[in-house]
């Protein structure tokens, strides 16, 4: 990946943070500071997974090689999914608040508007389908977060160079700028980013598909009325031929993807002045400033295994996407939201290592869907061959008139969290009409505390202690939740109630209906008239324990 | 087998001509394009994805072993 910078001294985007020794660097020999979990890498899935750990009672250990934050990738949009993790992290709110909403996008070719969808047309949810935010913003407030809780030991400018692997812990080599050190963890978690070092210290392939057409991403700066929405043209008045994407930022920053050939010269590419009558063309006027610009081919490709001995990789480190789907990102934070309450079991010994598993069955399946649709997107922005560019043109043309024309338009296909065919799920025994079937992230919807005030599901949840939970709609029989296995009542004394109907509705409720949901929000199990003895049996499968 | 492969028309030499006659004049590229637009209109009318695939299935078969033969009768 080929980048250069052009610094605006009016955004801050880069933070840095000093290095400073620990204590453990001064132990010698046999002597070596032994950890529960290390963390390698300090971006946003780094960040998150370390915050939820910390939250669930571990002591983490958080090295980073650099000294700051705000370099190399740039994600920008952050699913519901991802905000709804942030919000039992603490900083949900924080990220909305500083982040454009969004959920509407449209698509053009030439000058005329071919279609546009609504990623979330419907109303009841505590978050939006989206929000753009700068990487660096995101990052920030983690690291903010970080520094509130006690159990998180973040290290800058610590840089991994060795790892030997043991039966039941693995010891690292740390380089910083006393030297090098080193540390016993009973598990490392490598959140190292696409280059991860990890990855070639164990020894694992990357092997994937490279897209050969080269695309040109450049924020700028300007103040624009551009509504607040994703516009995807295929071969526009402004770049003829090819496909162009413009999405706003927060402070006045605009994202701007644009799809060179193949053949173009990289270098020359990205030269501000060889890029700036581009986009002038694009947005008709030439009042803006370069942030930042970069040019990119893209990669598709994952791990084989996510675990290798005691070092488990999450995030772009496992698998790498092409950007059309935000699916980057999002999937690094599914991750570790994933793999975060595992370990955490794991390490209080009340779940076997077995349910380790089940994090590289869940998230590699997910990496695999994710790779399949930023592929697709990807063909058919670059189309391959002669005949794939004349089924596209046909696409486009059909779409002028046609609804599945504009269906088959794909400029980019936008995260959404994976359905998990999981162990740790219990297969449907009744009859459902809807709902989320086991392995589906939880909906959200509206629901009416009892003094009064409208609050989520995923409050209720975080409120109940982000741990299993059995969401139960009350029809006065009530089970009694095995221990440990928080409650949330819709209905019957006491309970919330479910006063705009959405939540009986989105989890085609009856009166007896539970839900029991993992500590990730996802459904293990869900029964029509649930039996202790049921729930027994569905929550030591969900923990890896039957 | 869900594609079928019975014949459906009434008179198939109808449906037949009304392809053959749709690509009267037109250039190899239009003619390209004409049916890239109409495999996607009829693709789309079954909306049946395993019908789809067989159908696919049986057209490369047929139309690799009817060039495969023209090379061997060369």
């Amino acid at each position: 990946m080929a980048q250069s910078r052009f610094q605006s001294s009016k955004v801050q985007s880069e933070a840095r943070f000093g290095y400073r020794r620990h204590a453990d660097q001064d132990r010698t020999g046999g002597s070596m500071a032994e950890y529960p979990v290390v963390v390698i890498g300090a971006g946003p899935v780094g960040l998150s997974l370390a915050v939820d750990l910390a939250q669930r009672g571990q002591d983490v250990v958080l090295l980073d090689d650099a000294d700051r934050i705000g370099e190399g990738s740039r994600a920008i949009c952050f699913s519901k999914r991802s905000l709804e993790f942030w919000d039992r992290l603490g900083i949900g709110q924080r990220m909305v608040d500083k982040g454009v909403v969004w959920s509407v996008g449209k698509i053009f070719h030439g000058t005329s508007q071919l279609y546009q969808f609504d990623l979330l047309p419907e109303q009841g949810h505590k978050r939006p389908a989206f929000i753009n935010l700068q990487q660096f913003y995101a990052e920030a407030y983690l690291v903010d977060r970080v520094q509130e809780l006690a159990g998180v030991d973040l290290r800058w400018r610590n840089k991994v160079i060795g790892l030997e692997q043991h039966n039941d812990h693995a010891i690292l080599t740390v380089e910083t700028p006393d030297g090098p050190y080193r540390i016993g963890a009973n598990y490392v978690v490598a959140c190292d980013g696409a280059r991860s070092s990890l990855r070639q210290m164990v020894g694992a392939e990357f092997a994937g598909k490279v897209f050969e057409d080269q695309f040109l991403i450049a924020d700028v700066k300007m103040a624009a009325e551009f509504p607040t929405e994703r516009w995807f043209w295929f071969d526009p008045p402004f770049h003829a031929g090819r496909s162009a994407l413009l999405h706003k930022q927060p402070d006045d920053i605009w994202r701007i993807d644009l799809q060179l050939n193949p053949d173009a010269d990289p270098v020359a590419e990205k030269q501000p002045e060889n890029v700036r009558p581009r986009i002038a063309r694009m947005l008709g006027h030439d009042k803006f400033d370069f942030e930042w610009i970069s040019l990119y081919k893209f990669q598709c490709r994952r791990m084989d295994k996510f675990i290798h001995g005691r070092v488990v990789f999450a995030g772009d480190a496992a698998h790498q996407v092409s950007p059309f789907g935000a699916r980057g990102a999002n999937s690094g934070l599914e991750d570790a939201e994933n793999l975060a309450w595992k370990l955490d079991r794991v390490l209080r010994k009340v779940s076997p290592e077995a349910l380790l598993e089940s994090y590289h069955v869940e998230r590699s399946a997910a990496a695999d869907e994710n790779i399949r649709e930023s592929t697709r997107s990807t063909d058919f922005m670059a189309p391959a061959t002669r005949h794939e560019a004349r089924l596209r043109k046909a696409v486009l043309s059909l779409a002028k008139e046609t609804e599945f024309g504009k269906r088959m338009i794909n400029g980019g296909r936008l995260s959404i969290p994976s359905i998990y065919e999981s162990p740790l799920s219990t297969a449907d025994r009744d009859l459902w009409r809807g709902g989320p079937r086991p392995g589906t992230s939880m909906p959200d919807a509206p629901i009416t505390a009892p003094a009064g005030e409208t609050v989520y599901l995923t409050d209720a949840f975080i409120k109940c202690g982000t741990r299993f939970t059995l969401l139960e709609f009350v029809n006065g029989a009530l089970v009694d939740p095995p221990d440990g296995v928080g409650v949330i009542r819709i209905g019957g004394e006491g309970g919330f109630s479910d006063s705009a109907q959405l939540a009986a509705a989105r989890y085609d409720a009856e009166p007896g209906t539970a839900y029991l949901l993992r500590p990730d929000g996802y459904v293990a199990a869900r029964f029509r008239h649930p039996t202790r003895t049921a729930l027994d049996a569905a929550l030591a499968r969900a923990a890896g324990n039957d | 087998m869900a594609l079928s492969t019975r014949s459906n028309f009434a008179k198939p030499d109808d449906a037949y001509r009304a392809i053959a006659e749709a690509h009267r004049g037109l250039s190899e590229a239009q003619s390209a394009d004409l049916d890239a637009a109409l495999v996607l209109i009829l693709a789309n009318h079954i909306g049946d994805l395993e019908v789809l695939h067989e159908a696919i299935a049986l057209a490369k078969r047929r139309t690799l072993e009817a060039s495969q033969q023209q090379q061997q009768q060369q």
